[in-house]
């Protein structure tokens, strides 16, 4: 039981954020958010925003290993969770693609296009942006 | 504002309640609050529900009016309000009870909370429970509740050197707490052992550093401070209620190690108690993993920042210890249905007040406190309470 379909603008209207990492600028503050945010909490009414593609590339604040997931990510287990900061200063939670244990706090990371999940076997497949680490 | 006192309270048996539906749950516990307090329904001017998910749980909204018509109150037509702030909604239901009677404009009125968590597959329970983080940016990434809590403990541990045996001594004491509390879920005692050789969860989280899916229910019967002696031998008066935002997803705080809505709500209602922290006997705080519990002894400013997880493993916050923390078994033995989590922990600390909590009473407990927490800490409610 329970388990939603979910009708394809739910994703659709998030790719450029979920896929290229567009987010926004406040070019009164010069604060970055990603999620983009059209309010923005140190200017409010006299911010300035501004479309923005994050560079992706980051580093871990910290990370966890997931063994147990709710029902859609059940398949993917054991996988990496982490918090990063972007390098343009926003941090965002999102997979680290490598081996349990090998992701380290202080860790750098760039972004991959990657398959994030799937909803059934005839449901939508949604995309979106994983992290690796960067080598050396 | 009037001052708000406590004159009944109930609470149902916490755990896997297969043979009761929600419906029965508020209905036991409706019965024993309101006959703890000695009201009649034509007296009630109003109730409160801290109800989390029903609509996933049991399929079931609109659970204001349902509850007052399990009650069986329908035909008094007393206005019935759900408020939902996640596992903070039993918090809220208090709070907003408590502004109704303070504001002057109600005089009883009830504050219960209830969930019905068992009729899903645990699968669904995890997934309606993570609806209290960022569904967009947290749990469409995979995140869970266990591994947001789980980041906070990694950079804890790396920060202040936490160690996962004093982790697990949070789930000890609440354990050994809640074996002597009829009411809890787990009655058995855990050892660190135990906690550290159970299945990984999100590492570091073992399953018992976790609370777990709980059915339950738990109401409160608020009256003016100035009539409750009409009604109960002891009213506990409440002397500080505050609740505080921050953002939805862990992401974006100001520091993953604090929550600034336990920091902000604390301070608020202290100083509306006009007390110190060191002046609290005993608290009730929201243990949903063992780290959450060392996270809220720092952030309502009973240990200085990083130093939680030392304090319990040296005794400071057991039952025989200067400051007791979590007597009923807390969420983690006690059981967290999240809506009547809130509501519970108040029953807790009322039954402390009274010293009426047998085994595990506080000797000359004066002042109690109770920590709720909704999500990752995008709310925080703190309610302050005096014999």
């Amino acid at each position: 039981m329970m388990t939603m379909k979910t009708r394809a603008p739910r994703f659709w209207r998030c790719i450029p954020q979920r896929y290229n990492l567009i987010g926004t600028h406040c070019a009164a503050c010069d604060e970055y958010y990603f999620p983009p945010r059209n309010i923005c909490p140190n200017c409010r009414r006299d911010a300035r925003i501004e479309e923005y593609k994050f560079k992706g590339t980051g580093t871990v604040i910290t990370h966890t290993t997931i063994y147990s997931a709710t029902e859609d990510f059940e398949r993917q287990t054991p996988y990496n969770l982490a918090i990063i900061e972007l390098d343009e200063g926003p941090r965002l939670t999102g997979q680290v693609v490598a081996p349990p244990g090998e992701v380290k706090i202080g860790m750098h990371v760039r972004p991959v296009f990657r398959i994030l999940g799937k909803e059934g076997e005839r449901g939508i497949i949604y995309y979106g942006t994983k992290f690796i680490p960067v080598e050396g | 504002m009037r001052p708000v006192s406590i004159i009944g309270i109930g609470c149902t048996k916490f755990g896997e309640r297969w043979d009761s539906s929600l419906r029965d749950l508020i209905a036991e516990t409706g019965i024993m609050a309101i006959e703890d307090a000695g009201v009649s329904g034509e007296e009630i001017d109003a109730l409160y529900v801290g109800n989390m998910s029903a609509g996933r749980f049991v399929e079931q909204e609109h659970i204001g009016a349902l509850i007052a018509d399990c009650a069986g109150l329908s035909r008094l037509h007393i206005p019935s309000t759900r408020v939902e702030a996640a596992c903070a909604s039993g918090g809220l239901a208090l709070r907003q009870a408590m502004l109704s009677v303070a504001s002057g404009y109600q005089d009883i009125v009830i504050a219960a909370g209830v969930e019905k968590m068992t009729d899903v597959s645990s699968g669904a329970a995890a997934d309606a429970l993570a609806a209290a983080a960022d569904r967009e940016w947290e749990c469409f990434l995979g995140a869970t509740f266990p591994a947001l809590y789980a980041m906070m403990a990694r950079l804890h541990m790396r920060r202040y050197g936490t160690t996962q045996e004093e982790l697990a001594e949070v789930a000890v004491k609440n354990h050994r707490h809640g074996s002597m509390n009829p009411l809890a879920q787990y009655r058995m005692e855990v050892t660190v052992d135990d906690v550290l050789s159970s299945p990984m969860v999100a590492d570091p989280l073992h399953i018992l550093d976790c609370s777990p899916i709980t059915d339950g229910a738990a109401a409160v019967v608020l009256a003016p401070a100035e009539r409750a002696r009409r009604y109960a031998e002891v009213p506990i008066r409440i002397i500080g209620s505050a609740q505080a935002s921050d953002t939805l997803a862990l992401h974006d705080r100001r520091d993953l190690t604090t929550l600034d809505a336990t920091v902000h709500a604390a301070r608020k209602a202290y100083d509306q108690a006009g007390i110190a922290p060191s002046e609290i006997d005993l608290a009730e705080v929201h243990d949903c993993f063992t780290i959450a519990e060392i996270l809220a002894i720092e952030d309502l400013g009973f240990f200085e920042k990083g130093a939680g997880g030392s304090a319990i493993e040296d005794g400071l916050t057991s039952l025989d210890g200067p400051l007791p923390i979590n007597t009923s078994g807390g969420l983690k033995a006690c059981g967290h249905p999240v809506g009547a989590t809130g509501i519970k922990q108040a029953y807790e600390i009322v039954l402390q007040l009274r010293g009426e909590a047998g085994s595990r009473q506080v000797d000359d407990a004066e002042i109690g406190l109770a920590h709720n927490v909704g999500g990752s800490g995008g709310t925080a409610i703190v309610h302050i309470l005096s014999r």
